[in-house]
């Protein structure tokens, strides 16, 4: 087996590392924007060292070096490294919960001289590795509940000791990576059960007291039976495969759905939760009758599924009015938007819903921004950086980066998807997906439709430790990538 | 080998992420295009606009010496968020106020109830109506104190301590009027009386905006420098008053220890020479802190110094009114100047018997005008109500009731002052309400010798004055001369006739005259200028009113005057003395030794008016 063939500059995506230069360089004129008061005319003043743009520029230095370095580290290393750098950096992980100074409670800081680094930034890089090169073995397979939950251990390993760090936000990111799971042949049950449980809790809970229409029931409930609904015929549809129970179903389901609420509406009034709750019973017998009949085993666990969701939007309700304190049901409620918390977390979001809709349709201009130069938004350079975008860029500017983004995060999902292996294919899949959870996460958070979870957006947000392991992921996956006609066949 | 299971999932992956990027700019495009309530709320958050307060206009005399002027007062402030760690009792000390009221103002302000506009992040208003003096010493302490400011304002000075009641005075504006109007903010002052209410808008001039930017812990970061959205101040318009304030000044000292008023027209421009309430009050006393108790205090005082009872206070006219009847009679041909009625110390017709006084009989119109014989006018008035002219009694009341409306009686005259009343003349349909169809003029008499149910006010007396010194003209009567760079209201410009003619005045004028050469009014004399006059003793429930209605020269009058003190006895006691000397002092500019003791025995007479409410 050759070691090289051809200049490494020559195999590198050029593509990723033009839209990885583009993001930098947009992120670090944000943090300008961020950070600079309005009338500065010199711009050799962005690169003051006292100022936080000047750092971020030094970082970002450093990560170029720092990722030319891994440029010339052959693909096979990283895979023979990877267990290596799995157990070291769990080490420095726990490590750091006891020698990591306290900031707001959180123990995750380690500070060598002047500069601080967090390892858990760089714990996602060994993780990702740690899981590719797992997944990447010839004798590995998904369907098998060992490996399976050998594979989930490598997650939830660092998650836990970074939530023992106290960093919530930065743990939840490994969740991320069950995406990855899902590529390579995890039942897609359990993401569905995650999204569906998320979208009954927020949908049920927000809307939990809107009236629906003009009818006396409140939409919340009415929707999460709907969503049911839905979810359960998809399953049918897609996962049982079975084209005449899905009919049947869906018939009953529509007509049953639009005749109740046709009825309600111009007829009689009465509460069509109970229709629709009528209807899910059917679906259940329905499918357990099938199950029965037609040895359709898949069906059985779709009506578990109808029961499963009953049960636990019910609880839900049960536990939000009934068993939480006062308090823990405000900061819920606060979390999703119900009620304006000005003091807490939400002055954040609200003043950064301000910043955003004042920018309009083509923004105040660089260093213009009215609502981030006067400091209405906290951590307006670190986690709230794309305000400054939404203020100073507008609709066109904020739309732009994010595309640009999706476009980067779908760039990496080529890339994964042209590899020969899975430890290639695995592993770029592990970027598109931490990538996609910050984005996701950071800018639902700023703009106002996700909860306020701290974490950066990659490339954009001031730090340095952030931006350097954002750097070593990307560029070990270029080298990676480069090396793809070497992968083991 | 590539592992193609799963392929598929990619699609699904990448559609996920695509919806994610959907929803994502749905959102901003809800943020940002479709709502413009961020734009307003960033506005609010980053601009703070500061109101510039104009200089109120100023106020001063026909002469123009300055009357009402401004002088800085200062507001203490405080922006709740910047307070830290504020020595408290140092700061109490400073300002002399205790601890407890400290709090009291500080619970008062965070109280959403009374101050509905609180906010942590803006100035709140801790103290107000500082003088200079308590400003200068706690401007050398104010860097112990941060969060506190200063906020320089202005309050109103004068210079004289007359005319409060006509001026008025300045105070906060009410929510009610902030409501209605949303040019005013809480805490901006508003004319509440007088001249300040009535001249609001010119006096107030517009309250100007510099916009600067707050940052979000409040503090001010310089000014804006994007578009220029300051609006200047503009001061407001000064005012010349018609007023002659030594003029003012003399009545009011002349009418200290009595109750009444005394209104003094140019004759031939309706401008207000002086207007006098008593009693009076210093119109300082409604300025500066001491302003909410001193009004209360005021407003409790049973003989009301805050009512103009110049232009609020209806009394009978008495005798002064004898001579818009002598003009109707003549005008509507009921007498002439030769017809004589005879009087033996009464009017007695039938059974019926009104009293008058010793005089020679039979008596004709001028000596009867300047005898003020009460038979004379009766006759007039029975022999107008029972003439085959008009289509009955009910025809000749209304007549009478026209030409009495035409003098500007009955009606407000419209005067530019605030709460102006109308007086009473009644007409046929009022009394046929009281008592049906059967009334004549015996029933209703006494309106012709201005009792029973006629009421003027003071300022429709001097007016009646004034129109039978222009020979049956008059323009309503007001009280600012001329609004700097502005005209004033066409009103005060457009001359109003009666329905008598100037020929016919000439003869009422001639009655005036003898009235103060051999009448009633002697002492009205002053030596040099031909003085008409009339008195007026009008009856009422207590002692008679003292009245006097004049104007001097007779030919082409400069002024024209009307005192009335209640309860003063004869018309010879009060009304023309005081009448005289106001007369003597705006035609000579200055009163003779002789008058000047005169004025001081005047000004020392007080009359008792017991405990009840006026």
């Amino acid at each position: 087996m050759e070691k090289t063939k051809g200049n490494i500059l020559g195999r590198i995506d050029w593509i990723t590392l033009f839209l990885y230069l583009l993001l930098a360089v947009m992120g670090w004129l944000a943090i300008c924007g961020a950070s600079h008061s309005y009338i500065e005319t010199n711009f050799l003043e962005f690169f003051d060292q006292s100022d936080r743009s000047g750092k971020q520029a030094l970082w970002m230095g450093i990560s170029l070096v720092a990722g030319s370095i891994l440029l010339c580290i052959h693909r096979e290393t990283y895979r023979n490294l990877s267990g290596l750098a799995y157990i070291a950096g769990l080490a420095l992980c726990i490590l750091t919960i006891f020698i990591a100074k306290d900031i707001k409670g959180s123990h995750s800081w380690i500070s060598i001289g002047s500069f601080s680094i967090q390892p858990a930034e760089f714990m996602k890089f060994a993780t990702a590795l740690m899981l590719a090169t797992f997944i990447g073995q010839r004798e590995f397979n998904m369907s098998n509940n060992n490996d399976f939950i050998k594979c989930v251990a490598i997650i939830m390993l660092p998650m836990i000791i970074i939530v023992a760090q106290n960093e919530t936000g930065s743990a939840l990111v490994y969740l991320s990576l069950f995406l990855v799971l899902y590529r390579e042949g995890m039942t897609g049950i359990f993401l569905l059960m995650a999204i569906s449980a998320v979208a009954y809790f927020v949908i049920g809970i927000k809307f939990g007291e809107t009236m629906f229409e003009q009818l006396p029931i409140a939409t919340g409930p009415y929707w999460v039976t709907i969503l049911i609904q839905t979810f359960a015929l998809a399953m049918v549809k897609f996962w049982c495969k079975n084209d005449k129970t899905f009919l049947t179903m869906f018939i009953v389901n529509i007509a049953g759905t639009l005749c109740s609420y046709w009825i309600a509406i111009y007829l009689i009034e009465f509460n069509i939760i109970i229709t629709q709750y009528l209807l899910l019973v059917f679906n259940v017998i329905y499918l357990l009758l099938r199950t029965r009949l037609n040895k359709e085993g898949k069906n059985l666990w779709v009506a578990i599924y109808i029961v499963c969701s009953i049960i636990f939007y019910n609880s839900c309700d049960y536990v939000m009015h009934n068993i939480l304190e006062p308090h823990q049901k405000v900061r819920i409620e606060v979390l999703l938007g119900l009620k304006d918390d000005l003091s807490g977390a939400g002055y954040n979001v609200h003043q950064s819903k301000i910043a955003i809709g004042s920018g309009g349709m083509t923004g105040k201009g660089f260093l213009n921004g009215t609502q981030t130069k006067l400091k209405y938004v906290p951590e307006q350079d670190t986690d709230f950086i794309f305000c400054t975008i939404g203020e100073e860029q507008g609709f066109l500017g904020a739309t732009f980066i994010l595309t640009l983004f999706v476009v980067f995060i779908l760039r990496l999902i080529v890339l994964a998807e042209r590899q020969n292996d899975r430890f290639g294919r695995t592993y770029g899949y592990a970027l598109a997906s931490i990538f996609f959870f910050h984005f996701a996460i950071n800018i639902g958070m700023v703009i106002g439709i996700m909860p306020v979870i701290g974490i950066p957006l990659p490339f954009f947000s001031y730090g340095g430790s952030s931006f350097l392991g954002f750097s070593i992921l990307l560029f070990s996956f270029l080298r990676i990538d480069a090396d793809r006609e070497y992968a083991r066949r | 080998m590539k592992d193609y299971s799963y392929d598929s999932r990619k699609y699904i992956i990448s559609g996920a992420i695509i919806i994610v990027l959907l929803i994502y700019v749905a959102r901003l495009y809800n943020l940002q295009i479709d709502s413009n309530d961020y734009k307003t709320k960033a506005d609010s958050n980053a601009f703070y606009k500061k109101t510039i307060y104009p200089a109120r206009g100023l106020m001063y005399d026909r002469n123009g010496k300055l009357i009402v002027y401004n002088k800085p007062s200062y507001d203490i402030t405080f922006v709740p968020r910047e307070i830290k760690a504020v020595d408290t009792l140092e700061l109490c000390n400073t300002l002399g106020i205790t601890v407890e009221d400290f709090n009291s103002r500080m619970e008062r302000v965070r109280n959403k109830r009374y101050n509905p506009g609180y906010s942590t992040y803006t100035e709140q208003e801790f103290m107000t109506q500082l003088t200079g003096e308590e400003f200068a010493k706690f401007q050398e302490k104010l860097f112990r104190f941060p969060g506190f400011y200063v906020r320089k304002r202005s309050i109103r000075e004068y210079n004289y301590e007359v005319a409060g009641v006509l001026l008025g005075d300045i105070g906060e504006v009410s929510q009610k009027t902030i409501d209605k109007e949303p040019y005013y903010k809480r805490g901006d002052y508003i004319g509440t009386q007088g001249i300040e209410a009535s001249y609001e808008k010119i006096l107030r001039g517009k309250k100007g905006t510099e916009v600067l930017l707050r940052d979000a812990r409040g503090r001010i970061q310089g000014k804006y420098q994007g578009e220029n959205l300051d609006t200047a101040a503009v001061r407001g318009k000064n005012l010349t008053l018609s007023i002659d304030i030594d003029l003012q000044e003399l009545g009011e000292r002349l009418m200290q220890g009595k109750i009444g008023s005394i209104v003094a027209i140019e004759p031939a421009t309706g401008e207000i020479l002086c207007m006098v309430s008593a009693p009076s009050y210093d119109p300082a006393l409604l300025t500066g802190r001491q302003r909410g108790k001193n009004h209360s205090e005021l407003s409790k005082d049973k003989s009301k110094p805050l009512l103009n009872r110049a232009i609020m206070g209806t009394y009978p006219p008495g005798s002064t009114f004898k001579t818009s009847q002598a003009a109707v009679f003549l005008q509507e041909g009921i007498v002439n100047e030769k017809t004589s009625f005879p009087c033996h110390g009464a009017f007695v017709f039938n059974k019926f018997r009104l009293g008058c006084h010793d005089h020679s009989t039979p008596i004709a119109l001028a000596p009867a005008i300047a005898t003020s014989c009460n038979a004379y006018f009766c006759w007039g008035l029975h022999k107008m109500f029972s003439s085959d002219k008009y289509n009955g009694t009910k025809d000749a009341m209304n007549r009478w009731r026209d030409h009495m409306v035409a003098m500007g009686f009955g009606y407000k005259l419209g005067v530019d002052l605030p709460g102006e009343v109308r007086g009473m003349i009644p007409n046929a349909d009022f009394y046929t309400r009281h008592y049906g169809n059967y009334w004549r003029a015996l029933t209703v008499i006494s309106i012709s010798i201005g009792q029973g149910e006629v009421t003027l006010t003071p300022l429709q007396i001097a007016n009646l004055g004034a129109t039978i010194a222009n020979r049956g003209t008059y323009i309503t009567p007001h009280i600012v001369k001329s609004i700097e760079g502005d005209t004033i209201d066409k009103e005060y410009t457009t001359h109003k006739k009666t329905l008598v003619d100037a020929e016919v005045y000439e003869k009422v004028i001639k009655g005036m005259r003898m009235a103060v050469t051999d009448g009633t009014c002697y002492a009205a004399n002053i030596p040099g200028w031909e003085v008409c006059g009339k008195t007026g003793t009008a009856q009422n429930k207590g002692k008679d009113h003292s009245a006097f209605m004049g104007f001097a020269p007779m030919k082409d009058p400069k002024i024209a005057i009307a005192v009335y003190v209640e309860n003063g006895g004869f018309g010879a006691t009060y009304g023309v003395p005081i009448g005289s000397l106001l007369m003597e002092l705006y035609l000579n500019g200055k009163l003779s030794e002789e008058s000047e003791k005169k004025a001081k025995a005047i000004q020392e007479k007080a009359i008792y008016y017991g405990k009840d409410e006026r």
